[in-house]
């Protein structure tokens, strides 16, 4: 049978029109059945993006389609001119991107943008694609599709949104949509939801689509093809099954190993010392304090935790879920509205104008992106100059050799001393994050998701990175992130937070298995495995039981309006209590054995 | 954020405390300029009557003249009674004219209106046209052309303008009148080509600065990912550019307006003098040169009150073409 | 992104900077160095004494002896220019430093101070720049009078706030960024921040700040000289020598044509050179 997409030998390049090109697409081939999903897999500078974009002829600003050809159907797309691409985008070819917050329109309404490609295409009226376009949002289980497209996309969630984006894509009946990463930003919960509401609806449209991510355990839920791609090349092409369990390729296999951290092993803490940070019945947020000591905009409500030296403790959560806001506080940069911080055992002001010297040294934060976290003005040996000068004086030579010492630490050359760094990559940049950290020699390091705006494989080393100064230098970390397979793998305790509340707090050992807490159960089932048919096998999610009005103004569970267990009459008029799970965690909740 | 029922009462009267909180920001500083300038004036020790009656004017004569002119007043309630007069339209009497202010002031103010009214009318149109051509066709020879001249318009002195308008029409070509000379009676042709050069010289520079602050917050938009979006969709150049961007380039565009039509008001200082146009700016120079502080207070005055009342109104455009301010 | 593209990631101006600007640029470049000669070394070069009436004729043209003609003395024209540039370049661009230094100090404190200073300063600031500059000057003038020094204290005096307005919204941006959190989080002092941290990060947009700051004041006094409210005779900068030679505008003299051009050039000659000058990225130029 014919293949519906044919690509031969594509070669795209950046820069000039001349020798000073450089190429960053080379010799890739593939091609599509109709009805077909090919998946392109890899990470930053890989090319995905790119070679998704040529099949509608486009390439971003700097850059060429200089080589090879692409054919859709009849149809050879390096052959048309601008009006025939225009004519071909939107229409034959539909595209849905990553970020919907930023690729709809401001000021327009939702309906005027999702229809437009019907109109402009003349494919039908305007009262026949809004009745289309209704369809669509109900299909796509968008709420309130009838009224939803009178909307401005600020009113509307991220979720929402993509899926928005999905409708305006379909709308025209495209033979091919490309899907460029659509679920990456988005909350792993939410993101379940959208792949089914995409699978289905591709499907039903008999599309051929083509799937760009790098992660490789939702594209094993959506693709028949895989196409492994590393800076530019292709390194390895087959169907999802083959390559999800015996990768041929040694690339492919890097990846795969990073898509899963295997846990680090613990070194034995004693845990009879008194503990490094306690804090206890924490509540922190915006605002005026009021006599009872609540902010006026909360974000932390009574969270008690506690770190032993050399320990570490993850805490997760999503977005709005209060993380960041918990290092700050550890951190200086945000007071405490009542609840009290220890750090051996001595109280930490909550601000920074109080603290001593000794307390800024003992801990350190590292954000997540390094981008904005190291100063651009600065070269990398005035950054990891500076906290030596700080807190141990060291100047000259003696300063020297210390940098030279902390960049064989986190393992890179001495000679990026001197280097400016603005020129380094994410990992390394990150690295110098970490290593400024070090610098201080800090007793605690609390690391702000700091493997998130990294790719799987760099930041699958800098995990490796943080558990071997573990071993070496007796840290205790707190490990903030929203990634469960990442904590699961470096921390000994995980705590999960759900709108500023600890919901369950145990060991890892507690979180290989049910019962949970119903959000822990939500988050866990929520992570695609690596396997293809994982998403047909999660039963779309029962809705809710349905219950009376909360009791106003009582302190109630904050994951009561989409919790699957909740109970009339008791989670809707009492504060959950903390009860103890077999397994060894703490979880607030009412329901007797929580979810198994 | 889930959807949820659109709140028009919350979301109007919200819109509304924003607006009345900017136009009460608005007199706030209006106000506080007032301050400004009065204090400013009055800086240099003697003052007004010392003016009037000269060297050699007896202590005793000073301190009468002083007393009637109502200058031996504390400081406080000379600026509110000049201020009460400003807002009643009796801004003081001028010494240096013998005739009340507002009646200077009368006979000037009109034809400042009506150029900077014509002014406006050429050169806004002008330069939306050239600022936005010059985006759509970004990169291209023409944009590249029309920036580097816009660049340097921007930079030109007016009375070069000026002088080369007046080499090149009156002096070379003779079209038009070297000084604008407004004829008591006469068509509107007339009253055309006497202010044709005036016009001219003003509105170079304003079309400049409005075609590159255009241009610039267009091009600001084209970056975004939702421009590309529509392009992946499909919608043509000229579509993107009017239906998508337009609506969202209105609040840095009216701003650059604003700022440039203030402009206005200063370039005229030069323009009416090299003209010899009998507008409200050569009057304020020539208060300056005879040292009258009233007539000079209150021309000082319309210039600001003019300037925040520009930036007011393109503020409060911006306000309701921001979709996220006009629903919550 | 992409991290083959990481590497071509523009940094400050790098060795041969001057080869790569665009030739508007070259230009800019070429008429800033020419004014600036001209502002330190011109009257050495002049020919006559800017004062002497050398010509025979008032409002000669363009000759073989004066090349740019005399003027309504009969003074020569090239002289009193050269010795008028000094004038309007060297105030304007003591005045434009001034300007420029003044304000970024005060926004660098007003982004680390308490809230109540910051609203201070800014609501002043404020103020100040709702005054249109040409008609604040005439006010100021009235007042106080136009000596050089005088004049120097205006033109600061208005072009503060702007530069001020300016460097506070910089300043206010970088206070935001993690690296200003790390450093607060580490102990570090409001002076170390500023200086260390935040200052150098605003220094590429400053500079081209102060480019238009300079443009700004040149067109001022030489508005304010034209008007005759600037530079007092028997000193003259261009825009004097416009003024007294206005009465050979009919006769189209180079005597009037020739300081407007200059003034022309000095400040087109700043704007394309600011305008060409490498980018850093993040900036939100046109």
């Amino acid at each position: 049978m014919e293949p519906h997409v044919e690509v031969k030998g594509l070669r795209v390049t950046a820069g000039g029109k001349d020798d000073s090109a450089i190429t960053i697409v080379e010799g890739v081939d593939f091609t599509i059945p109709r009805g077909g999903v090919l998946a392109l897999i890899g990470e930053s500078g890989s090319g995905k993006t790119t070679i998704a974009l040529t099949l509608m002829g486009y390439a971003r600003s700097g850059c060429r389609i200089a080589g090879g050809s692409i054919r859709l159907g009849d149809t050879d797309i390096r052959t048309l001119d601008e009006k025939g691409l225009a004519a071909l985008r939107g229409d034959r070819v539909a595209y849905i991107a990553q970020s919907a917050a930023a690729a709809f329109n401001p000021s327009k309404r939702i309906m005027d943008q999702v229809v437009e490609p019907a109109l402009i295409h003349a494919r039908m009226d305007r009262k026949t694609a809004e009745a289309k376009a209704v369809i669509l949002f109900r299909a796509l289980a968008l709420p309130q599709p009838d009224s939803i497209g009178s909307r401005y996309p600020h009113q509307l969630s991220g979720g929402q949104l993509q899926r928005l984006m999905a409708a305006m894509a379909l709308i025209t009946g495209p033979e091919l949509v490309i899907l460029d990463e659509p679920t990456t930003a988005l909350d792993v919960t939410t993101q379940i939801e959208v792949l089914r509401a995409f699978k289905h609806a591709v499907a039903s449209q008999g599309a051929t689509a083509i799937y760009v991510s790098h992660d490789l355990a939702v594209v094993a839920q959506m693709a028949d093809h895989i196409l492994v791609l590393n800076k530019g090349r292709v390194r390895e092409a087959g169907a999802a099954t083959q390559i999800l369990q015996s990768p041929a390729d040694e690339y492919t296999r890097t990846l795969m190993a990073a898509a899963r951290p295997a846990p680090k092993p613990a070194p034995v803490v004693v845990p009879a010392q008194a503990p490094l940070l306690e804090i206890k019945g924490l509540f922190a947020g915006y605002g005026k304090v009021d006599s009872a000591g609540r902010p006026e905009i909360p974000v932390l409500r009574d969270i008690s935790l506690s770190i032993a030296k050399g320990a570490t403790l993850g805490v997760i959560g999503e977005s709005g879920s209060g993380k960041s806001t918990l290092a700050r506080v550890v951190a200086g940069l945000i007071r405490p509205a009542s609840g009290s911080v220890n750090f051996a055992g001595a109280r930490l002001p909550g601000g920074l104008e109080q603290r001593s010297r000794d307390q800024f040294r003992r801990i350190q934060l590292v954000f997540q992106n390094a981008d904005t976290a190291l100063n651009p003005a600065h070269s990398v040996a005035d950054i990891l100059g500076r906290p030596l000068r700080f807190y141990h004086g060291l100047k000259g030579a003696a300063q020297h050799k210390r940098v030279a010492e902390l960049l064989d630490l986190i393992r890179l050359p001495a000679s990026l001393a001197d280097r400016a760094c603005s020129g380094l990559s994410g990992g390394q940049k990150q690295r110098i994050n970490l290593a400024r950290a070090l610098a201080a020699k800090p007793d605690l390091i609390l690391c702000d998701e700091v493997t998130s705006a990294l790719d799987t494989v760099v930041g699958a080393a800098i995990l490796d990175l943080l558990a071997e100064l573990r071993r070496e230098l007796g840290l205790a970390y707190m490990f903030i992130s929203h990634d469960i397979g990442t904590v699961r793998a470096i921390c000994d305790d995980i705590m999960v937070l759900y709108g500023g509340t600890a919901v369950e707090m145990g060991p890892r050992s507690a979180y290989q298995a049910p019962p949970f807490h119903p959000y822990t159960d939500l988050l866990v089932g929520s992570v695609p495995e690596l396997r293809a048919g994982w998403l047909e096998e999660q039963a779309a999610r029962p809705t809710p039981p349905a219950i009376g009005p909360a009791l106003e103004g009582a302190d109630l569970c904050r994951f009561l309006p989409r919790c699957t267990a909740r109970i009339d009459g008791l989670c809707t008029h009492f504060t959950p209590p903390r009860r103890h799970l077999p397994g060894g965690s703490d979880i607030l909740c009412h329901h007797p054995e929580a979810v198994n | 954020m889930a959807a949820s029922p659109a709140s028009s009462n919350g979301g109007t009267s919200f819109l509304l405390t924003l607006l009345v909180k900017r136009v009460a920001s608005g007199l706030l500083t209006l106000f506080l300029v007032a301050l400004v300038v009065f204090i400013v004036s009055g800086l240099l020790p003697g003052d007004a009557a010392q003016e009037m009656l000269g060297q050699s004017a007896t202590p005793e004569a000073i301190a009468a003249l002083r007393q009637q002119m109502g200058l031996d007043q504390p400081a406080t309630i000379r600026f509110l009674r000049w201020l009460a007069g400003l807002l009643g339209g009796d801004p003081g009497f001028s010494m240096v004219a013998n005739m009340p202010v507002a009646d200077i002031i009368a006979s000037r103010l009109p034809n400042s209106l009506i150029l900077a009214g014509l002014s406006t009318l050429v050169a806004v149109p002008l330069a939306l046209a050239i600022g936005i051509a010059s985006a759509m066709r970004q990169g291209g020879r023409l944009d590249r052309a029309l920036n580097t001249t816009t660049l340097a318009m921007v930079a030109v002195p007016e009375f070069l303008i000026a002088t080369i308008a007046v080499l090149v029409f009156a002096v070379q070509l003779r079209w038009l009148p070297s000084i604008a000379l407004m004829p008591a009676s006469g068509t509107f042709l007339d009253l055309l080509r006497a202010l044709a050069m005036p016009i001219l010289s003003l509105s170079v520079i304003v079309v400049a600065q409005m075609a590159r602050m255009t241009r610039a917050a267009i091009i600001a938009q084209l970056g975004l990912p939702y421009v590309e979006m529509a392009r992946l969709k499909g919608v043509s150049p000229a579509r993107l550019v009017l239906v998508h961007v337009l609506p969202n380039a209105i609040a840095p565009i009216v701003n650059a307006m604003a700022l440039s039509l203030s402009y206005l008001l200063g370039g005229a200082v030069i323009v009416e003098t090299i003209f010899n146009y009998p507008g409200l700016a050569s009057l304020m120079v020539n208060a300056v040169t005879s040292r009258d502080m009233p007539l000079l207070q209150a021309c000082a005055m319309i210039f600001c009150g003019a300037y925040l009342l520009l930036v007011l109104v393109a503020d409060i455009v911006a306000i309701l073409a921001n979709p996220r301010l006009r629903n919550r | 992104m992409s991290a083959m593209l990481d590497e071509k990631k523009a940094e400050a101006p790098a060795p041969g900077w001057v080869a790569r600007l665009p030739l508007a640029g070259k230009v800019g470049l070429g008429l800033v160095i020419f004014w600036i000669a001209t502002a330190i070394g011109g009257p050495w070069l002049a020919p006559y004494d800017p004062g002497a009436f050398a010509h025979q004729d008032v409002f000669a043209g363009f000759g073989a002896v004066h090349w740019l003609g005399s003027d309504y003395l009969g003074r020569d024209v090239l002289s009193r220019v050269l010795s008028g540039a000094r004038y309007s370049v060297g105030l304007a661009a003591a005045s434009a430093i001034a300007a420029s230094s003044i304000g970024t100090g005060l926004a660098l404190i007003a982004a680390l101070a308490p809230r109540w200073l910051d609203e201070m300063l800014s609501r002043f600031m404020d103020t100040l720049i709702s005054i249109p500059s040409k008609i604040f000057s005439l006010v100021l003038v009235a007042a106080i009078g136009s000596s050089l020094p005088l004049l120097f204290l205006i033109a600061t005096l208005i072009y503060i706030p702007g530069a001020y307005r300016i460097a506070r919204s910089q300043a206010v941006n970088l206070a935001q960024m993690d690296y200003v959190q790390v450093a607060r989080t580490r102990g570090e002092g409001s002076a170390y921040i500023a200086v260390r941290e935040i200052l150098p990060n605003m220094l590429h947009p400053m500079l081209a700040d102060f480019g238009l700051r300079f443009v700004f004041i040149v067109l001022l006094l030489s508005g304010l000289s034209f008007l005759g409210l600037g530079v007092q005779p028997p000193d003259a900068d261009l825009g004097s020598l416009v003024r007294e030679n206005i009465s050979g505008l009919g006769e189209g003299a180079p005597a009037i044509l020739v300081p407007a051009l200059a003034i022309a050039t000095l400040t087109v000659g700043v704007n394309l050179l600011i305008d060409a000058l490498p980018r850093r990225r993040g900036s939100k130029e046109g």
